[in-house]
């Protein structure tokens, strides 16, 4: 009974970060409608520019975490207009295809910058696990599943309420109607961008904070791709329950069949998780299936 | 005095030839129908004054100022409001939600201000809502449906909760494709009430496109007919339907024997 709850509170820890990090990953397909296989790489960017500051010029925690912030913006607003904007109208295929491209261009980047090797990362947070009376959790997790829930909160009340979040919302719905109404869509894809850049950032700076760094961090990225398609490619709340539910099942399989099988079912319990869901409910829990009203 | 005009339009996609040279204006007050056979390039017309398509040649002047290279939006924000052939609802948004979004162009608050500054961002919601409610949601007769979620709606609902939509916005002109296809008797009279109300008490000139000829011979002023992305007639319902070559377009010609 020990080793089932100290697997449950651990795999939602996990599990939190992996909502934040398809947050990231549902904002922009929600506004866009393009599936950015780079998410992965802005968590490792992320990661990488939030060691720098803190390890390598020192800057403090609290600033390293808006500069961290400020920067995915800028990426993810340079990657919308330099290269997004200018596959509007293409095939799915192609904008698939720029976006894998991307990924690995960031991956080179980094590793010019930052060279490829792995870096430990400088503890962010006190080092006293965190006692919940039954179990305990590492202080790396409890404190990236406390950052994560609170930034989903926030993303999650700006897309409900502030004007930019309905706009956003409006143009999720119909870009045509958008336009009519006198939403700049455009622009709305740019802020989805820089929103999901955002998370996914802040997603790798946990990530980093947890396991070191290096430039195949971005591999963890991938695990968002069962989240998202259990939770449903555009919903937000879809990627929350996604999250916990892949984070739970992860960690129970790698817990109870790891030993039985020589290791490796915690890393291929989501994709199965993944394969069963296409198999069986294609659209996710929560995403949009389109029905037509005849 | 001209409120919208819309001079020499050309518009080809590739090699197709979608309209050409098609000139008309738009005097305020009106109910400005475009007519024509399917295909004729109607939609075109609506598409290149919204802004979502752009012209090779000619010119679109709204409220005397030249249009031709705004973006959609900004046209929007002056005042041109666009109800859609295939029903363009923000689907799992509720009406009101939906209707409320028109006004989205004229809010003043921005996201920073409607994070951070609770007074100015609530008053101008209430605001809001007591028009909505007032002075579209009562009028339009949906009341009862104002809280469900659109898609659950029957269709000549949802066609009303998109011109809720477009009147929030407050507009001066109100492009309307195909206003009562596929609605019922009914149903049509009810709109084509509708219409005359928003043209008489709103101050809003309304551009439409319709197929239903009982309909544009009872409530237009003036009716312009397009055949292959030509204008062909142009004049008051009754000139239009004895018009040779309207008559040709719709019916086709006597063969000689």
């Amino acid at each position: 009974m020990d080793i089932f709850l100290q697997l449950l509170v651990s795999g939602v820890a996990t599990g939190g970060v992996y909502a934040l990090i398809a947050l990231g990953f549902v904002l922009i397909y929600k506004a866009t409608h393009i599936i950015n296989f780079a998410t992965g790489e802005f968590m490792m960017i992320g990661a990488y520019l939030c060691y720098t500051f803190l390890a390598l010029s020192g800057i403090p925690i609290i600033p390293t975490f808006i500069l961290v912030m400020l920067c995915a913006a800028v990426l993810g607003f340079l990657v919308e207009r330099t290269i997004l904007r200018h596959m509007l109208g293409q095939p799915v295929i192609s904008i698939i295809m720029v976006t894998i491209g991307l990924s690995s261009i960031l991956v080179g980047l980094t590793e010019i910058i930052w060279s490829s090797q792995f870096e430990s990362f400088p503890p962010l947070f006190p080092r006293a696990p965190l006692d919940l009376g039954f179990v305990l959790v590492r202080s790396t997790l409890a404190y990236g599943f406390a950052i994560s829930m609170a930034a989903v909160a926030v993303f999650a009340l700006i897309f409900k309420y502030a004007k930019a979040g309905v706009a956003m919302r409006a143009t999720a719905g119909d870009q045509m109607a958008a336009f009519s109404m006198g939403i700049n869509v455009k622009t709305m894809f740019t802020f989805a961008w820089a929103l999901g850049a955002i998370a996914a950032a802040l997603g790798g700076v946990i990530v980093g904070n947890i396991g070191g760094i290096s430039p195949v961090l971005g591999a963890v990225g991938l695990k968002i791709f069962p989240v998202v398609i259990l939770g449903g490619l555009d919903s937000i709340g879809g990627a929350v329950v996604g999250g916990f539910i892949i984070g739970v099942l992860e960690n129970l399989a790698g817990g109870y069949l790891d030993p039985h099988f020589g290791g490796g079912v915690k890393e291929v319990a989501p994709f199965v998780i993944m394969v069963l869901i296409l198999l069986v409910k294609p659209h996710g829990l929560f995403g949009k299936e389109d029905i037509e009203r005849l | 005095m001209t409120l919208l005009a819309v001079d020499n339009l050309t518009l080809a996609f590739g090699g197709l030839n979608v309209l050409s040279q098609v000139s008309f204006t738009v005097e305020p007050g009106q109910i400005f129908a475009i007519i024509g056979p399917n295909g004729a390039g109607k939609t075109s017309i609506l598409n290149c004054i919204g802004g979502f398509y752009r012209a090779q040649q000619g010119r679109i002047f709204f409220d005397d100022q030249d249009i031709t290279n705004i973006s959609p939006d900004r046209r929007a924000a002056m005042g041109l409001a666009r109800t859609f052939q295939n029903i363009a609802l923000f689907r799992g948004m509720t009406v009101l939600d939906n209707i409320k979004l028109g006004r989205h162009a004229h809010l003043k608050t921005g996201l920073l201000s409607s994070l951070l500054y609770w007074g100015a961002a609530q008053r101008e919601e209430m605001e809001l809502r007591r028009e909505v409610e007032e002075s579209i949601i009562d009028f339009l007769e949906i009341e009862h449906i104002r809280n469900q979620p659109v898609a659950s709606l029957a269709y000549g609902l949802q066609k009303r909760v998109e011109l809720a939509r477009a009147l929030a916005m407050r507009p001066k002109v109100l492009l309307m494709d195909e206003p009562v296809a596929g609605m019922n008797a009914e149903e049509t009279e009810d709109m084509a009430r509708f219409i005359l109300d928003i043209k008489e008490e709103r101050d809003v000139t309304i551009v439409m496109i319709e197929h239903d000829m009982n309909m544009i011979m009872d409530i237009s002023d003036q009716v312009v007919v397009v055949n292959f992305g030509q204008k062909i007639a142009e004049g008051n319902p009754r000139q239009v339907q004895s018009h040779p070559e309207v008559v040709k377009a719709y019916l086709g010609e006597k063969r000689e024997r």
